[in-house]
C-alpha cells in the first residue's frame, strides 16, 4: 500500500520529485501506464504570477518523447557495464522459440559464466518456472495489457535478481515484432528470433525490428525440409534492412547450429 | 499498442513542464513524428485523447509535424526521399543508405494558458 494516499499499489513502482512533497506517480508493474495515476501536484511556486487577464504563450520542450525511458535505459546500460554484465535482449514473434533457444543455451554458458534471466509475457509464470528447472536466478515481469518490456520494468527487475559480475542477462521480451523495438533497455545488443514456420518476408513486413537489431537467430532450421522458407532469402531481406545484422541459424530442438551460437556469447562475454 | 504508453508519457512530460510554467492548462501541443519514427500519428491521437483525461492538457489541440524520409547514400552522396529502410540509392543503386530525417520523435512545444487572477498558487 502507498503510505501517501492510502491506495493500493500491489508493489508498483513510485516517482517522487524533490521539493514537492504532495508528488508521487504510481508506476503500475505492468508499466504500460493503464494504472499510473498522479496524485496531490504540490506545485512549489510560493510567488505570485500577477496578470492582467488570460493569455497563452508557447513554451519551448524540444524533448524526445521517449526520454525518460532513455534516461533509465541508459542507467541500467550503466548498472551492466559497472558489474561487467552482458545483457542481452531477445525479441520475436510469439511461438518462434526464445524460451527454448534459451533452455538449450543456458547449460552451454553456464560452465564458463553465470547467467541470469528476466521474462517478460502479459501473463503466466510459464517461462520462467522453464528456466528456474535450470537453476538460474529468473525473474518474470508480467506486462498486463503492455504489449512491450520498458527500461522502468527492467530497472525493477534488476533490483530483485541476484545478478553476479562477469555474467550473462538474457532479457526475453514480450512476443511481439512491433512495439519492443521501440524501447532501449540498457541492453548490450538486440537478438532478434525468427522461425522458419514463418515467412521469409519478415524483415520486410517488420523493418523497425530487424533494423534495430544488431544479431538475427533463424531458429527451427530442423523443419527446413518440410516448409516453404527460403532461408537466403530471409537473410537477404533482413540484411537490406540492417546492413550491420549479423546473421546464425540454428535448431534449438535438435542442437544443431547451438555451437556457433555459444561461441558468438563467449566472444562477447571475453571481450568485456 | 505503444502509442498509448507513449501517449501517457508525452502527457506526463508537457504537465511536468506546464506546472513548472505555471500554467492553468494547456491548450497546443506540437509534436514531430517522423514518417520512420513507428508511430501511427491516427492511433496516437485516440490514445492521446484518452491519456489527458482529468490533466491539465484534457482540452489541447494536437498538431503533428510529420517530416518526410530522406535517405542519404553512402556510396555517392546522393540525398532522395525514403519510404523505409531496404531503399536502393536512385543514383547509383546502392544498398548502403544513411537515414538521415525521418526517424524524429520530440515534443517541439505546447502551448500554455495562464490564469487571469493574481494568485499565489
Amino acid at each position: 500500500m502507498c503510505e501517501t494516499c492510502g491506495c493500493s499499489t500491489d508493489g508498483g513502482a513510485v516517482l517522487r520529485k524533490p521539493g514537492q512533497t504532495g508528488y508521487h506517480v504510481h508506476i503500475s508493474e505492468s508499466c504500460d501506464g493503464s494504472d499510473s495515476h498522479h496524485h496531490g501536484e504540490g506545485h512549489p511556486h510560493d510567488h505570485s504570477h500577477h496578470h492582467e487577464e488570460s493569455s497563452s504563450r508557447k513554451v519551448l520542450l524540444e524533448q524526445d518523447v521517449l526520454l525518460k525511458n532513455n534516461l533509465l535505459a541508459e542507467r541500467n546500460r550503466g548498472f551492466f557495464e559497472a558489474r561487467n554484465i552482458f545483457a542481452l535482449n531477445f525479441l520475436s514473434s510469439p511461438g518462434s522459440g526464445k524460451t527454448t533457444l534459451l533452455e538449450k543455451t543456458i547449460p552451454l554458458i553456464l560452465s564458463h559464466f553465470p547467467v541470469a534471466v528476466i521474462e517478460g509475457d502479459q501473463q503466466t509464470t510459464n517461462d520462467a518456472d522453464r528456466i528456474h528447472i535450470l537453476g538460474v536466478p529468473v525473474i518474470q515481469v508480467n506486462t498486463g495489457s503492455g504489449c512491450h518490456l520498458d527500461a522502468m520494468m527492467i530497472n525493477r527487475a534488476l533490483k530483485e535478481l541476484e545478478l553476479q559480475n562477469n555474467s550473462l542477462l538474457c532479457i526475453e521480451n514480450v512476443g511481439n515484432l512491433v512495439c519492443p523495438a521501440m524501447f532501449d533497455l540498457g541492453e548490450a545488443l538486440k537478438v532478434v528470433v525468427i522461425s522458419v514456420t514463418e515467412g521469409d518476408d519478415k524483415p520486410l513486413k517488420y523493418p523497425n525490428m530487424f533494423h534495430e537489431a544488431d544479431l538475427c537467430i533463424l531458429n527451427k532450421i530442423d523443419l527446413l525440409p518440410y516448409v516453404d522458407f527460403d532461408a537466403r532469402k530471409c537473410r537477404e531481406n533482413a540484411v537490406r534492412i540492417n546492413h550491420h545484422l549479423e546473421w546464425l541459424e540454428v535448431s534449438a530442438k535438435t542442437g544443431e547450429g547451438l555451437d556457433v551460437w555459444q561461441q558468438w556469447i563467449e566472444n562477447k562475454l571475453k571481450q568485456r | 499498442m505503444h502509442e498509448m504508453s507513449i501517449a501517457l508519457s508525452i502527457v506526463e512530460a508537457i504537465e511536468t513542464k506546464a506546472r513548472e510554467e505555471g500554467a492553468e492548462s494547456i491548450s497546443g501541443i506540437d509534436l514531430v513524428v517522423g514518417k520512420l519514427a513507428g508511430i501511427q500519428p491516427d492511433s496516437l491521437r485516440f490514445c492521446f485523447s484518452a491519456a489527458a483525461k482529468g490533466t491539465l492538457a484534457e482540452s489541447a489541440l494536437l498538431h503533428i509535424e510529420e517530416p518526410e524520409g530522406v535517405g542519404k547514400c553512402m556510396e555517392c552522396c546522393a540525398k532522395f526521399p525514403v519510404s523505409f529502410y531496404y531503399a536502393e540509392c536512385p543514383e547509383c543503386r546502392s544498398l548502403r543508405i544513411e537515414i538521415v530525417s525521418g526517424e524524429e520523435f520530440r515534443i517541439q512545444t505546447i502551448t500554455i494558458e495562464e490564469g487571469e487572477i493574481n494568485n499565489n498558487v
